[in-house]
């Protein structure tokens, strides 16, 4: 139904897609697979004539026999949204805030000119019903920051949805999801295909989340596609290097470190952290939320414990506490015998001791340091000491990066970089626990092999404990001893990692790990 | 117009003023304060570059030395206005929702609430019209502006995760507020500082023309305007002259802003390529 032919695109001279020729037929799903900047989401964007300024596309890409190339952009305009729909990685940012949703869904058949306003918003109604917002919990009129991510992501695709195209594009539609909702999202997607007869492409740089979902799929590197062709022959033949290398990382574990000693480190007795609530009333003050609700637990010297959950369960309020960035209500944290308090009180050798690494790799730099400075900044602790560069190239070369890295500004690294330069921000003071705040979560599969693969190295080299926090229980599998499962304020469940996830008690740790998309490792 | 060229004529034309006013200081063509009766309402041209006024001073003269009050007023009201706003507005994002959060907001909309010109009239008319008098009428009315600018930067970039490294490495919020949120709001501040300034060129213009800017003999473009209006139809240009100085420095000031603005912000200037 629509071909991409040797499709190539040029910016400002530079080639970042070389001959990409692929085909997504009705009523089947099309996996494309590739790190960040292999070209995945250009592609995408060439379909829709929706390249950047100064890009240049040569070769055709067919719909129904019409080459959408050759189309003026009113006509194109005509093609997005009537033929083609297209959802976005983010669902936070692809909503318009001060628009409810039903008018929202409503503007495309708007637009498109085929429905009036009233026709449009009960059709817009019936598509929200679809994508299993009912009108009766989720009226037209709710606005996008009374719904989770889950809940947005489903508005946007009821938005490219709404005038039934043929083909849908998916880019990255649940990365930035939790692994339930993931699964939920995936199964929509998997049943409008086959009741709308469209086509799905769905882009993505994780092998695990296509492979059970895809009919098709295209494995592509440096704006070029290097493998395709039936899903399940790709995923078990394997036959070039790089589709071999994706499928490694996707299912790598790093060597073990050996177990620790039973001396506690960290003790978490039954913690309460509550919000106040907004007020609804001028004279009713609201209970306060309850984010965190009587939660223990120890994590021994030199151990790596995981702390799993959706987001929303309690487990970054809960980290910010341990950190000693806000007050307890209840409850009391000790790091090495030491009672964390929050605030500047909290003395700065105990402080020294406990360091964190963000998921984000972006935002967690300010953008006018060089690299040796804000690698420095936790010296703020202890005093600057006199061998202060010498510790820098240290850290810089236990994280893998070379000591001349210090004099360079932070927008000259790439995302992997930069979160090992956020691990050797974390390691300068010499600390005992390191809180990881789902700090792979945001890499592609490759690099997150490489980071664990160091995480699990600096551990045994200094003897760390991780706290690793994530939405992923797979992820945790990989690097942790034990592994605490969170949800709405309580740990529910806690134990060995391999014994949670092979023989999980509670029903909620079943169900985050079937949510969880895996690949069949053959052995 | 793209914000390069928006820069250049911006920063060329602001230029110009900067150093007639400059060059007065230690050189003008003729004495302002010396009357020339018989030296009366010349033409443009010979020894008078753009003719005398009806006190037979020299227009250029008077330009150049109007300038420099003009300038002078407008940058020390910019800079008390960022001295005390910038401040208040990093204490106000450092303590957000909090009782003193609440009480430098509320101060500024107090401020906010008082139309600026008539509130600058009444202070030089209580305490005597003088330049100083002019530069702390207008410098107040700057301190609210750049408080709330100040703010509202610093409060997105409270939440970003770097701020909380630096939290946990245990900075304290002044610190913070310094390291981390100054240097990345600086942008935001050049910007609204070149406005401010042009807003206060034109403030003290308005002052000065209803008299209760800087006295004579000092000359400013405000008072010329005023003293010129008499003779608007027989002698258009003792008024078109200082009319076009003040509409050329504002202009050319407003213009440096945008084009900074595009120059400053990395968001404009990826769209730009």
């Amino acid at each position: 139904m629509i071909g991409v032919e040797g499709l190539s695109v040029a910016i400002h001279g530079a080639r970042v897609l070389t001959d990409v020729s692929f085909a997504v037929e009705r009523g089947q799903i099309a996996g494309l697979v590739g790190e960040s900047g292999s070209g995945k989401s250009m592609t995408a964007l060439a379909m829709m004539g929706l390249l950047p300024h100064g890009a240049r596309a040569s070769g055709a890409v067919r719909l129904d026999g019409t080459d959408l190339l050759q189309l003026s952009e009113a006509q194109m305009c005509d093609v997005r949204g009537r033929q083609i729909g297209m959802i976005f990685q983010e669902p936070m940012t692809a909503l318009n805030p001060v628009q409810n949703i039903g008018d929202q869904v409503a503007e495309t058949l708007v637009i498109h000119g085929v429905a009036s306003r009233a026709e449009a918003l009960r059709e817009a109604g019936k598509r929200l019903n679809r994508v299993g917002l009912p009108a009766a919990r989720f009226p037209l009129t709710r606005y996008p920051h009374e719904l989770s991510g889950g809940q947005r992501q489903r508005v946007c695709i009821a938005m490219a949805i709404a005038l039934r195209p043929q083909l849908l594009i998916a880019d990255e539609p649940t990365t930035a999801l939790d692994v339930t909702t993931q699964a939920r999202i995936l199964d929509l997607l998997k049943g409008l295909v086959e009741e709308e007869r469209m086509g799905l492409l769905f882009i993505t740089h994780d092998l695990a989340v296509v492979a059970g979902l895809a009919d098709r799929l295209a494995v592509m590197r440096r704006g070029e596609i290097v493998e395709q062709g039936a899903a399940a022959e790709v995923l078990a033949q394997r036959r070039h290097p790089y589709t071999r290398a994706l499928f490694e990382a996707a299912t790598h574990r790093p060597d073990p470190v050996p177990a620790a000693a039973e001396a506690p480190l960290l003790r978490v007795a039954r913690v309460e952290r509550s919000y106040p609530q907004a007020r609804h009333s001028l004279f009713r003050r609201p209970p306060p939320f309850r984010a965190v609700k009587g939660v223990s637990f120890d994590i021994n010297r030199g151990e790596s414990v995981g702390l799993v959950g959706e987001s929303g369960c309690g487990k970054s309020t809960l980290t910010r506490a341990i950190l000693g960035l806000d007050p307890l209500q209840g409850g009391e944290i000790r790091l090495d015998g030491q009672a964390v308090t929050a605030g500047e009180r909290m003395p700065a050798p105990l402080r020294r001791k406990m360091n964190i690494v963000f998921q984000d790799p972006y935002g967690s730099f300010n953008p006018r340091h060089r690299v040796g400075r804000l690698i420095a900044e936790p010296f703020h602790l202890t005093g600057r000491p006199d061998d202060a560069e010498t510790r820098v190239a240290e850290a810089l070369s236990s994280v893998g990066l070379a000591p001349g890295d210090a004099v360079k500004f932070i927008h000259e690294f790439s995302g992997g970089q930069r979160q090992r330069i956020a691990i050797a921000r974390a390691l300068i003071t010499r600390p005992e626990l390191i809180v990881l705040d789902e700090a792979v979560s945001a890499l592609d599969v490759q690099v997150r092999a490489q980071i664990l693969d160091l995480l699990a190295d600096l551990r045994r080299r200094f003897g760390l404990s991780y706290l690793f926090v994530s939405h992923d229980l797979h992820v945790v599998r990989a690097i942790t001893d034990r592994v605490l499962v969170m949800r709405a304020g309580e740990i529910v469940e806690a134990g060995p990692t391999e014994r949670v996830l092979h023989a999980p008690n509670h029903d909620y740790t079943k169900a985050l790990l079937a949510a969880a998309p895996e690949l069949e490792v053959p052995r | 117009m793209t914000g390069r060229v928006q820069l250049y004529a911006g920063g060329m034309l602001s230029a110009v003023f900067l150093v007639a006013a400059a060059v007065s200081l230690v050189w003008v063509p003729h004495d302002v304060a010396a009357l020339n009766i018989a030296e009366r309402l010349r033409p443009p041209g010979g020894d008078y570059v753009l003719g005398t006024d009806q006190f037979g001073r020299d227009l250029l003269s008077m330009l150049m030395v109007g300038a420099r009050s003009s300038i002078a007023v407008a940058l020390v009201a910019v800079g008390i206005g960022m001295g005390l706003g910038v401040p208040l507005g990093l204490i106000a994002a450092a303590n957000r929702g909090s009782l003193i959060d609440e009480i430098i907001m509320r101060g500024n909309d107090l401020i906010f609430a008082f139309p600026a010109l008539v509130i600058a009239i009444l202070i030089t008319a209580v305490f005597g019209p003088s330049a100083v008098n002019a530069i702390l009428a207008i410098g107040i009315f700057n301190i609210p502006v750049f408080a709330r600018v100040t703010r509202g930067g610093a409060l997105s970039l409270w939440t970003l995760d770097y701020i909380l490294a630096a939290r946990v490495a245990g900075k304290g919020p002044a610190r913070i507020s310094v390291e981390h949120i100054l240097p990345n709001i600086a942008n935001l501040l050049i910007v609204q500082g070149t406005i401010q300034f042009s807003l206060g060129i034109l403030a003290e213009a308005g002052l000065s023309y209803v008299g209760l800017g800087a006295q004579p003999p000092t000359p400013s473009w405000g008072r010329m305007l005023a003293e010129a209006q008499t003779m608007i139809y027989t002698t258009p240009r003792l008024a078109i002259l200082p009319g076009l100085a003040i509409v050329l420095m504002v202009l050319g000031l407003n213009l440096m802003g945008d084009g900074l603005r595009d120059a400053l912000d990395p968001r404009l200037r990826r769209a730009a390529r």
